[in-house]
């Protein structure tokens, strides 16, 4: 470790303003402090510091990412395997099949939205800053394996500049960063972002895998919902089976890369709330949001919304909406801020993603609009709890002036 | 039966270096003292003395410009060394060399039972009047401030501090003294915050109410915010039982005495223990050889490592401090991806470390451990701030220069020292201390 720190430090005049390559000091700087904690004590206020950083704690929310990329590489195999109608399912040849589909788009999401970043660091002149660690893992995660990569370029660039950058950086934007990516795909690029095409991976990537037909079809549980039209109402599998509901929740069903596992997404819950990363009080209430609104439809029951015959756990295993309970409502800046907010914001987020994807047959699934709802609403809900508090204060004054 | 408030959000550090025994081992023999006008904010520094002159204990040193009886006395006796001038001549410091330790004292007229003008008068010729501070703004009151009440704190909940109750016991007779100047200051209540099970007794004509041992309990402004919250246009004096103990027993006696018990406490500290000193002594008598000899950088605080002023070995005592910390500056370590480290010798709230878990001292050092970011975590400074206010939005008020705002989410309840846990827990590393302090100086420039 010395050595490296030997070399960082022979390597650092370079970077300096008069350096020869002063233009990437904002990338140096990001590698150097990512490898050694700055020595940088403080100056004013309080002599000590808490150990935990904005470092750490978008690392930890990437780490609790891993079991969804994972499980996520191994379901972009089955289904592919299932869809061909193989017999055998070899575990390490479908995990590298799924870690080859899923490699360029994490690639280019990092390559684009990093290099904006380390960009607009520079010409800031400010530090290189985490957040799109997250995003960068996220935005694979939450579209479909099919999706062209210069479709995932464009709307990172798009939402990294226009929903991030423009606001001022992480910390200030208002949407959530990846999830207007996958926005900017829904409705920019309607054709390859929904249907029964893009949910499966449907070549083989370097030998590996099957091509499958043309005439195939790959429809999501939610996508056979907003597509049916009367009769029994069964959810199929690839091969024509019913899906089980222990299916859904490991999550061997087509969907978006990282997002059909139920049992995976709670794994990364219990990594972020024992952590105290992310917020238990938004989770809570956007699974409550959901079950309460899951439950009324149920009660309501009609064959004019097909989703309403879901049961409310169906309707937690299916689709986006664990995904979104755990890693996109509890985006600490989009979120609501107060504690009592983060009630209210959850239950909305939870209410609307059932109200989307039960009342609307236009769009499958309503998880990503609910946050994107509820991220716009934040402010608003926010402000209400602020003035609660504000109202008390003026009440007292009042008192006290009688 | 008192009256208990129970505040469940906050934090206690456990740190390495408290206190073995909170007797003194005796007095420091000080060389040189310094009065630092930065210590009392809202006062403008007018020089009463030239390098060169002799001036005894008590003798007026500086003067407020916009309220001139209040004064900054010399707390020994001896000659002025010297007038450190900083940027655009601006008071840095008063040093004294101290000559003679039982040198005269300048005294008044005692003025226990006197009217409300004498003892105005006597408590701001005294420099004890400077002493206090005031809600709103923190800030020195005005010589004719009229307070809806006075809140004294006999708590210092800080890491590692000395626990005031122990310097004052045994010293009724001038506690009652002070009261009683006291309620020649102010019509309204005057309140005690003590510790849960305190063995302070009684006094008449005094609320005393009982707070658990969980910091920022110890600061007045967090007791009076919750015992009788400050509105707009009033004023609340605030100050500790050490300050009241100093009142009373000049008002009995007409004598000024400057001696404090300090707690030299910290990681690097040898031995961790009280000195007997006077109020701003020099830190090579009060940690001279005391220090660890290991090769670190030191940081030397003037004051707990929350809100404590580093000062460096050959600076002074700052007001209000009872306490010097002496922890490891840590500008010399190499830290090889320190956001990752599953040590469990780092401290944190945050349960992604194993420290959290775990029933030991730490020994923190001064680093930032990260990059100053924009606030991106929610409600972490809620849980370490015991008021019904919302910090986040408050601060944010404050950067945003927004007066109406600032009013109305509760700046006038607030003093900087209450946000120190705040900006120690704080993952964006904000200096919230410092914006508010600005932002309170702002907004007294501008109403």
């Amino acid at each position: 470790m010395k050595a490296l720190r030997n070399y960082l430090n022979r390597i650092k005049p370079n970077f300096e303003p008069d350096g020869k390559l002063h233009a990437f000091r904002s990338v140096f700087d990001g590698f150097e402090t990512f490898l050694y904690t700055p020595n940088s004590t403080s100056t004013s206020g309080v002599n000590i510091h808490d150990s935990l950083d904005s470092k750490r704690v978008m690392i930890i929310v990437v780490l609790a990412l891993m079991p969804c990329l994972l499980f996520g590489m191994y379901n972009t195999g089955y289904q592919n395997w299932l869809a061909a109608g193989a017999a055998s399912f070899p575990f390490w040849q479908i995990m590298a099949y799924g870690f080859l589909a899923v490699l360029p788009r994490i690639v280019v999401a990092y390559v684009v939205g990093l290099g904006i970043e380390f960009v607009v660091a520079q010409w800031r002149r400010e530090e290189i800053q985490e957040g799109f660690l997250v995003t960068g893992i996220l935005i694979p995660l939450i579209c479909p394996i099919e999706t062209p990569l210069w479709m995932l370029a464009v709307a990172t660039a798009f939402s990294v500049i226009f929903v991030k950058e423009v606001f001022g950086g992480t910390g200030y934007n208002i949407f959530n960063v990846a999830l207007v990516t996958r926005a900017v795909l829904f409705f920019g690029y309607p054709a390859q972002m929904s249907g029964d095409k893009v949910f499966v991976s449907t070549g083989s990537i370097c030998g590996l895998g099957y091509d499958l037909p043309d005439a195939f079809s790959g429809a999501t549980p939610l996508g056979q919902i907003a597509s049916f039209s009367g009769g029994d109402l069964e959810l199929l599998n690839l091969q024509g089976n019913v899906i089980s509901t222990w299916d859904a929740f490991l999550g061997l069903i087509p969907g978006s890369f990282g997002e059909t596992s139920t049992l995976a997404i709670l794994i990364g819950a219990v990594i972020l709330l024992a952590t105290g990363i992310a917020s238990w009080r938004i989770m809570l209430s956007v699974v409550a949001g959901g079950l309460l609104m899951g439950w009324i439809a149920n009660v309501f029951a009609t064959p004019t919304y097909p989703a309403s015959f879901l049961s409310p756990a169906d309707q937690l295993l299916f689709g986006g909406f664990a995904f979104a309970a755990v890693f996109m409502a509890t985006d600490p800046v989009t979120a609501a801020r107060t504690n009592a907010g983060k009630y209210f914001y959850g239950l909305l987020v939870g209410v609307m993603a059932i109200i989307i994807r039960t009342y609307n047959n236009g769009y499958p699934e309503g998880a990503m609009l609910a946050v994107l709802l509820a991220n716009a609403l934040a402010p608003l809900i926010d402000h209400c709890v602020v003035q609660l508090n504000v109202a008390r204060r003026m009440r007292r004054l009042r008192q006290s002036a009688e | 039966m008192r009256r208990t408030v129970s505040l469940t959000k906050g934090l206690n550090l456990n740190l390495e270096g408290g206190l073995t025994s909170k007797e003194s081992v005796g007095k420091a023999c000080v060389g040189r003292v310094a009065v630092v006008p930065d210590d009392f904010p809202g006062f403008v520094p007018k020089l009463d003395v030239k390098e060169g002159d002799k001036v005894s204990i008590g003798s007026p040193l500086l003067h407020d410009k916009n309220d001139p009886s209040v004064r900054l006395v010399a707390p020994a006796a001896g000659v002025v060394e010297a007038v450190v001038r900083g940027a655009r001549r601006k008071i840095e410091r008063v040093v004294i060399a101290v000559e003679a330790a039982e040198c005269q004292a300048e005294t008044c007229e005692p003025f226990a039972g006197a009217d409300a003008d004498t003892v105005r008068r006597a408590l701001a010729e005294s420099g004890l009047w400077a002493m206090m501070r005031q809600r709103p703004f923190d800030v020195v009151p005005n010589s004719a401030v009229k307070p809806k009440a006075i809140m004294v704190t006999a708590m210092d909940t800080a890491p590692l501090a000395l626990p005031l109750e122990e310097s004052v016991s045994g010293k009724t007779a001038e506690l009652k003294a002070g009261i009683e100047v006291l309620r020649t200051l102010c019509s309204g209540p005057i309140y005690i915050g003590v510790e849960r099970g305190s063995s302070l007794p009684d006094f008449d004509g005094v609320e005393m109410v009982e707070f658990p041992r969980l910091h920022p309990a110890g600061n007045a402004g967090v007791q009076i915010a919750n015992i009788d919250p400050v509105n707009k246009g009033e004023v609340v004096l605030t100050l500790d039982i050490v300050t009241l103990v100093r009142i009373g027993s000049l008002a009995l006696t007409g004598k000024p005495d400057w001696t404090v018990e300090v707690a030299v406490t910290g990681s690097e500290v040898e031995h961790p223990q009280v000195v007997t000193a006077v109020a701003g002594a020099e830190m090579t008598a009060l940690v001279g050889g005391n220090v660890k000899d290991d090769g670190r950088h030191h940081r030397v605080i003037s004051g707990n490592v929350l809100t404590g002023v580093p000062v460096g070995e050959d600076g002074f005592l700052r007001y209000p401090y009872r306490q010097v910390t002496v922890i490891p500056e840590g500008d010399d370590a190499d830290e090889f991806m320190g956001w990752a480290s599953m040590s469990p010798s780092k401290m944190s709230v945050s349960p992604s470390f194993i420290g959290r878990f775990l029933r030991r001292k730490f020994s923190p050092d001064a680093r930032l451990n990260g990059g100053r970011r924009a606030m991106i975590m929610s409600g972490e400074y809620d849980k370490v701030f015991p008021m019904d206010i919302l910090p986040e939005y408050l601060v944010k008020a404050i950067l945003a220069k927004d007066i109406d705002r600032m009013e109305a989410l509760g700046i006038y309840e607030v003093a900087p020292e209450d946000f120190a846990l705040a900006e120690y827990v704080d993952p964006s590393k904000l200096e919230l201390q410092k914006i508010v302090r600005e932002g309170l100086d702002y907004l007294r420039n501008e109403v």
